[in-house]
């Protein structure tokens, strides 16, 4: 049945004669595609995936930069707080400091006129007192001059004084 | 057979025939059905790769996006199994996979020639791979590629048994590469083509077929690219033991 | 007479040949079975061994394709 392969029910593939032609087209065609491949088509590909791949890697690098920028700036920004709250601090401590001063020295310059207001008024208060014993002496002194008149004893008024003196040390 | 079985007249081999375009005796030259369907091949390969990737936008078109998978897929593939010192050969493995690819693809449209169903075409280009991948080897390695079946790491006795199994498989793997890309689509168009005639035997019933065939076709597809993949990827095999011939 | 006792024992064989793809059938099988249970065993490394897979599915359906083609060739060139 070999012979029949060409017409008959035969398989088309095992048709020797059909070769030479198959497979010089098969070349023909092989070598066309390779040159449209390897000249055009995969440098091209080549091209756009390289471009791709550069602008992804440049956009991350970018992208790195911008992200170093924020740190950096982020980074000023807590120093210029921590500067600021440094300086309100001292201020805050500087007045108070102040206040104290002024505090301490109106307290003593107070003290001071409290001090003396004190020791005057002591002084006075003694010479109150003072008067008041004088006065004391003299009106002991004359209620007993009277009281001896009107009992007609006769004292001189030395003696009386001198009796009422040291009458009054003693009850004093 | 055909004859005696009543109207049950299925030739599934009529489609693998080789006929002249425009008639008369096929000589070596003669524009054949073969030629036709290589043009389109090509057509199609160009139609993707180059067309599909004219725009070269930043962000792809589809056509692009698939002329790029494309691209990335079987560079991956060369650069993983043959190793990075392959990828100068890169050019002519895509060339056999577009190839192969949009051959098998083309063949399923009803009514298409599948030229890499015939005997002729794959074995040529798999004794090319054989040939080409053979002289490499000896031009980069010279006598020491024959290392290659010399399979040091098992004992010593075994060695030339070992040998001589290496050297047959070695030379059946043109015959391999190139019968399984042929048989596979021969047998699925075959096959699809019984169903088919089966259909026209069965009258009423004749949906039961068709179904079949609509199945059988999802496969074809499945094996259509497949079996590209797997001619480029033996491809590449073959390319590693050439380039790193130490088992 | 001859003819026709050689026809059938082509028939016969392409018959027989086609066992053959059975037992690609099964070689696909076991090798896809077992990809999958060392994929889902270890599904990180799953994706680097695609390659293997198909290599090995094309090694053993190679074979069931020779068997096809013994049988095609007996049914039409023999």
């Amino acid at each position: 049945m070999a012979d029949t392969a060409a017409t008959g029910p035969g398989m088309p593939q095992l048709d020797v004669t059909t070769f030479s032609n198959q497979i010089f087209w098969l070349v023909v065609a092989m070598v066309v595609l390779y040159f449209v491949m390897s000249r055009v088509a995969l440098p091209r590909v080549a091209s756009v995936l390289a471009d791709r791949r550069s602008a992804i890697t440049a956009d991350i690098a970018a992208a790195e930069e911008y992200k170093l920028k924020a740190l950096e700036a982020e980074e000023a920004f807590k120093k210029a707080e921590a500067d600021a709250r440094a300086e309100a601090s001292r201020i805050v401590e500087a007045a108070k400091a102040e206040m104290q001063e002024a505090l301490n020295a109106q307290i003593a310059k107070a003290d001071a006129e409290i001090a003396a207001k004190s020791a005057e008024s002591e002084k006075r208060i003694r010479e109150i007192t003072a008067n008041a014993v004088e006065m004391v002496n003299e009106v002991s002194t004359d209620v007993t001059k009277d009281i001896l008149a009107a009992f007609d004893v006769k004292a001189d008024a030395r003696s009386v004084t001198a009796a009422v003196k040291a009458q009054m040390k003693g009850d004093a | 057979m055909a004859e005696e079985s009543g109207g049950l007249v299925i030739k599934p081999m009529d489609q693998f025939r080789v006929e002249a375009l425009f008639g008369g005796d096929i000589a070596w030259y003669t524009p054949t059905n073969v030629t036709l369907w290589m043009a389109l091949t090509v057509v199609a390969a160009t139609l993707l790769m180059v067309v599909g990737a004219r725009g070269r936008a930043m962000v792809p078109s589809r056509a692009q996006s698939a002329a790029e998978m494309t691209y990335g897929f079987i560079y991956k593939m060369v650069e993983d199994v043959a190793g990075h010192d392959a990828v100068r050969f890169f050019p002519y493995i895509f060339t056999l996979f577009m190839f192969v690819l949009f051959a098998n693809l083309l063949g399923l449209i009803p009514f298409a020639f599948t030229t890499t169903s015939h005997i002729a075409v794959t074995a040529v280009l798999a004794f090319t791979v054989f040939f080409a991948v053979t002289a490499l080897g000896f031009i980069l390695h010279g006598t020491k590629f024959l290392k290659l079946f010399w399979v040091s790491s098992a004992p010593l006795a075994l060695r030339p048994v070992l040998a001589l199994i290496e050297v047959i498989s070695y030379f059946v793997r043109p015959v391999s590469h190139s019968i399984r890309l042929a048989g596979a689509m021969m047998a699925g168009h075959a096959v699809a083509k019984v169903f088919a005639g089966f259909a026209a035997a069965l009258g009423a019933f004749f949906f039961l077929p068709i179904l079949a065939v609509t199945a059988l076709y999802a496969l074809e597809l499945l094996v259509a690219v497949i079996q590209a993949y797997v001619f480029t990827i033996l491809t590449c095999v073959y390319l590693k033991d050439a380039l790193h011939p130490a088992h | 007479m001859e003819g026709d006792i050689v026809q059938m024992g082509a028939y016969i064989g392409a018959g027989l040949a086609c066992l053959g793809m059975g037992g690609a059938g099964i070689g696909v099988g076991h090798v896809a079975g077992n990809y999958l249970a060392g994929a889902l065993r270890n599904p990180s490394a799953a994706a680097g061994q695609t390659a293997f897979l198909f290599i090995g599915i094309a090694f053993a359906e190679a074979l069931g394709i020779f068997s096809f083609l013994v049988a095609l060739l007996l049914m039409f060139a023999v």
